[in-house]
């Protein structure tokens, strides 16, 4: 049947950088089809059991009751009334907590910067700073119960002063939304000469820009079901992106860590909201005082209200450049609300900073990132973490400067297009090949003509914006992934690692890598994932690294198993073990070979596993302080460009989406679908955030928690999106992958603004770009219009 | 404690009588008191289809109606639409086959919109497919593949319609 063999892929070609595996488009057979996944059979089905899905005899119910205000002192906590409802189990404070405090880390895979050690209770105790903040568990028998005996937990609240404005949470006299200050992060960059190539420029441009708070809003909410095992271990099957999390349960209740499970089902969306911790704790105490059963499952008014969700960020923008449209250099100063605790603020506000110039040669910088403590709904990680707010920023500049040189949007940003070898304004060399240029040139071709206005009072416009996004963690976080791969008996094959699989096809990859170089069909390979105690752990589902960390991982432990079965094979043959290849059902050699059910018998004989746990370690570097300066900050990144046309009503100021084109590197698709999936899905929430979605919090008070209020994009709000994968062969995942899971996120807002500019000669700053502000747009006097795109 | 009352549902062909709090609705009743737990809590409020079902053939929010309002009626759900040897029926199939499943939470509520939407055999273009799916918000795919799903269930249930 399949021919193909050994993968040509074990090492660096000639003259790639160390680390890179490429791979030959012609001698993959399995990779690179775009296969249905596995995962879908079941979901389509009906049959895939997420987390809220599972159910005990004699199960639990919990539920938190929560802040009802942004600032305040807790003068008084009273659960009696509430425990005499019937069917109510318990009523637990901070009190009841072993040691009530989540540390923002992520234990075991990251070093302490000094802007992190922060911390919040697990329930407050006397100080709540956000409207939703946790107060108390309450347990009960049934759901009713529970919802009676929330209401009944009295509170009492001293209103304290309070904080809304990152800007004014840093200037003097501010409420102190923690006794350190309001100041939670600060990241700087000094390169060149900045006042001397602004002396220097023939053209400056300035902006400033202003992102809103936006949310997940993942269909799933935040769920699971804990339980006690036969060894007494508290296994916690949750909706997660990180089964790591057991340790900080563990931590929470002071128990050890090998006492705790984190099992992560099929997860209904995490896009960075199910990174940091939800349900976890609470159910772990729910259980461990009950020792019982317990399923907790967030309403949607909770996720929204309460989860952490995208940073809002001030941007300001200097940009020089010479008449030709060469950037001599930018100042950028970006201010981001951290909302009322750190989670991953400091580290959000980090990518801003490396990210700010975007993929641009620019060899003079100076910028100003901080993040604010306010009295707002916590902000933490979500799908392009601070890597995408700043896209708004710098691709709005490119726009002036082109208008101001009467260049094309297209040209000016090829000029200034990062290639390999170029270095970014924090240090850090380009090492893989950048194919920007020709996903400029490629949405450009796959668009064709700009469509006509569909009448006279509308206004058609053409944008295009690039972006760059890293993949992999932070190189001095100590990243790791391991992987279990292992034959069965009769030549099927089985794969364990305890990635999260939150609907990227993440389990689906790892077999579809695994098929490539063991030659075991697709419908023999079965993976167990998201288990932190059966499966080698690795790490978490975050920062568009798992193809990378976890891909990488199964890659290695199946050359492992293929050269040990080589081995053995040629043991007991006689040919050479480099004559063997891997055929399905096979072990091919010269004068014939061997089928593959025998030499996993010949291994057994010769004292060969079948088996292999490769473990891939990310790229390494020092940990930066606040002036950035590295060799190295991320493993690589993904450069992308977006089309966006569309028409705008001069009436009424609505935005038509007419047509979408997203074209990326992955260097290669691992499953072409599941690629195209990321980037259309991106655009489309990344569309969401251009002109709908808005986190509205009025003094604290969040008035968007229910999909009444947050309005997410529909079926006929999103365009057909033209999604085209570009394939270089050059990312540090296995055959030479790039991540795609971030990367697509970053342009839409700013290929959208592009397009209203191009249609209307102005351009809006902020977002989202509502219809009132459009037409605000249409009052406000521009720069008048430039060359199209 | 509120009122208790006996139901009585058809689901995906299998008579389920239970007796529960008359108030539940009939997501929960489903979820929580058949074991049905296909139809998804997505927000509560009829808003993102994740619950959708078919009761009686016509699509309904399961969140937004009681289980007694319907007593008696028959209820389809995803796994309904799969054959009587469990194979994909080709709704699914179509949908498995075009990626429409990112991570599938909303799929279960989605295949009973376009079920529904297509039970009159007439042809939709992509336009009107995605009219018909207004009810149903998915946050992974950007929706074109399941609008590809669709119009290939179309080719695959009425190869001849419309032409």
């Amino acid at each position: 049947m399949a021919a193909g063999g050994p993968v040509s892929a074990d090492g660096a070609g000639p003259g790639l950088p160390a680390g890179i595996r490429t791979s030959k488009e012609d001698e993959l057979r399995v990779v690179r089809q775009p296969l249905p996944r596995h995962d879908q059979a079941e979901k389509v089905a009906g049959s895939t059991r997420y987390a809220g899905d599972l159910a005990f005899a004699a199960m639990l119910h919990a539920r938190l009751v929560r802040s009802p205000v942004p600032s305040a002192r807790i003068t008084a906590r009273d659960a009696g009334e509430a425990l005499a409802v019937p069917g109510v189990v318990g009523v637990l404070f901070g009190e009841d907590v072993p040691h009530n405090v989540i540390w923002v880390d992520v234990p075991g895979q990251t070093v302490e910067v000094a802007a992190l050690k922060a911390s919040m209770e697990v329930l407050a105790t006397d100080r709540v700073r956000f409207h939703g903040e946790p107060v108390a568990l309450v347990i009960a028998e049934t759901e009713d119960a529970l919802a009676e005996a929330c209401d009944l937990v009295a509170v009492d609240y001293e209103e304290l002063p309070a904080v809304f404005d990152p800007d004014q949470a840093l200037s003097g006299g501010a409420p102190a939304v923690h006794p350190q200050g309001n100041l939670l992060g600060e990241w700087d960059i000094d390169l060149g000469e900045v006042d001397a190539a602004f002396a220097a420029a023939d053209v400056v441009v300035e902006g400033s820009y202003q992102t809103q708070c936006v949310d997940h809003a993942y269909l799933e909410p935040e769920a699971g079901v804990g339980w006690l095992d036969d060894e007494g271990v508290l296994n916690l099957r949750v909706a997660t992106q990180v089964v790591e999390h057991y340790r900080d349960v563990a931590r929470i209740l002071g128990i050890p860590e090998a006492r705790v499970r984190v099992i992560a089902p099929y997860v209904g969306g995490g896009f960075g909201g199910k990174e940091d911790m939800t349900v976890e704790p609470y159910l772990g105490l729910a259980v461990w005082r009950t020792r019982r059963p317990v399923r907790m499952q967030w309403t949607r008014q909770e996720s929204l209200l309460a989860r952490p969700k995208r940073h809002p960020m001030r941007l300001r923008y200097r940009t020089a450049a010479t008449r030709e449209g060469k950037l001599l250099g930018q100042q950028v100063d970006i201010t981001a609300d951290s909302g009322a605790y750190a989670y991953l603020s400091a580290l959000v506000l980090l990518y801003s900073a490396v990210h700010a110039c975007g993929p641009y040669q620019v060899s003079n910088v100076r910028l100003r990132a901080r993040c604010a403590y306010t009295n707002n709904p916590p902000t933490s990680a979500f799908r392009g973490f601070g890597g995408m707010q700043v896209v708004f920023g710098y691709e709005a500049q490119m726009d002036l400067l082109a208008r101001q040189l009467g260049l094309t949007p297209a040209e000016i940003r090829k000029r200034n297009a990062i290639a390999r070898g170029d270095v970014l304004p924090v240090g850090q060399v380009i090492e893989t090949e950048v194919l920007l240029a020709q996903t400029i040139d490629t949405v450009l071709g796959r668009a064709g003509a700009k469509p006509r206005a569909s009448g006279p009072r509308k206004a058609v416009g053409r944008g295009i914006a690039c972006n760059m996004q890293s993949y992999g963690r932070l190189v001095w976080l100590n990243d790791s992934a391991a992987a279990w791969v292992g034959f069965q008996l009769d030549g099927s094959l089985s794969v364990r690692c305890a990635v999260p699989d939150i609907g990227g096809g993440q389990a689906s990859s790892l077999a579809q890598i695994a098929a490539e170089i063991l030659c075991v069909p697709m419908d023999r390979i079965t993976v167990h994932f998201g288990d932190s105690a059966l499966n080698p752990l690795a790490g978490t589902t975050t920062a568009t690294r798992q193809l990378l960390m976890s891909g990488n991982a199964v890659y290695e432990a199946c050359v492992q198993l293929r050269d040990s079965v080589r081995a053995a094979v040629a043991a007991a043959t006689g040919e050479p073990a480099d004559s063997l290849r891997l055929e399905e059902g096979m072990v091919r050699g010269q004068t014939g070979g061997m089928r593959l059910a025998d030499a996993l018998l010949a291994c057994r004989r010769g004292n060969v596993p079948i088996e292999a746990l490769g473990t891939f370690f990310g790229p390494k570097g020092k940990p930066v302080v606040k002036n950035l300066r590295a060799d190295r900050v991320f493993p690589d990144f993904t450069f992308g460009t977006h089309l966006c046309d569309l028409e705008v009503d001069l009436d009424t100021g609505q935005v038509k989406l007419l047509g979408y084109v997203a074209a990326h590197d992955v260097g290669r698709a691992i499953n072409p679908r599941s690629v195209q999936g990321q980037i259309t899905g991106a655009v489309a929430q990344g569309l969401g955030m251009a002109l709908l979605e808005e986190v509205v919090v009025a003094d604290g008070t969040n008035l968007t928690s229910g999909f009444f209020q947050y309005l997410i994009p529909t079926a006929t709000d999103v365009p057909e999106i033209d999604a085209v994968v570009l394939e270089s062969g050059e990312g540090m995942g296995p055959f030479g992958a790039r991540g795609i899971g971030e990367p697509p996120i970053g342009p839409p807002a700013a290929a959208v603004a592009s397009a209203i500019q191009d249609a209307l000669g102005v351009r809006p700053a902020s977002l989202p770009m509502t219809p009132e502000r459009v037409l605000e747009c249409l009052t406000r006097p521009g720069p008048g219009a430039g060359p199209s795109a | 404690m509120s009122a208790e009352a006996r139901i009585t549902l058809t689901v995906n062909g299998r008579e389920i009588s239970r007796t529960a709090g008359a108030h539940l609705t009939l997501l929960r009743w489903l979820r929580d008191v058949a074991g049905v737990t296909d139809p998804k809590y997505g927000c509560g409020e009829g808003i993102c289809g994740s619950c959708t079902v078919l009761v009686d053939g016509q699509p309904v929010s399961a969140c937004l109606v009681l289980a007694a309002q319907v007593d008696g009626a028959t209820v389809t759900t995803a796994a309904g639409l799969l054959e009587a040897d469990g194979s994909l029926g080709p709704l699914q199939q179509a949908f498995h086959e075009k990626h429409a499943a990112q991570c599938g939470f909303c799929t279960p509520g989605m295949l009973m919109a376009a079920a529904a939407a297509l039970a009159d055999g007439r042809r939709r273009s992509r336009q009107e497919i995605r009219e018909e799916l207004h009810g149903n918000l998915c946050r992974c795919t950007g929706y074109a593949p399941i609008v590809d799903a669709i119009e290939m269930a179309q080719e695959l249930r009425w190869p001849q319609a419309g032409r």
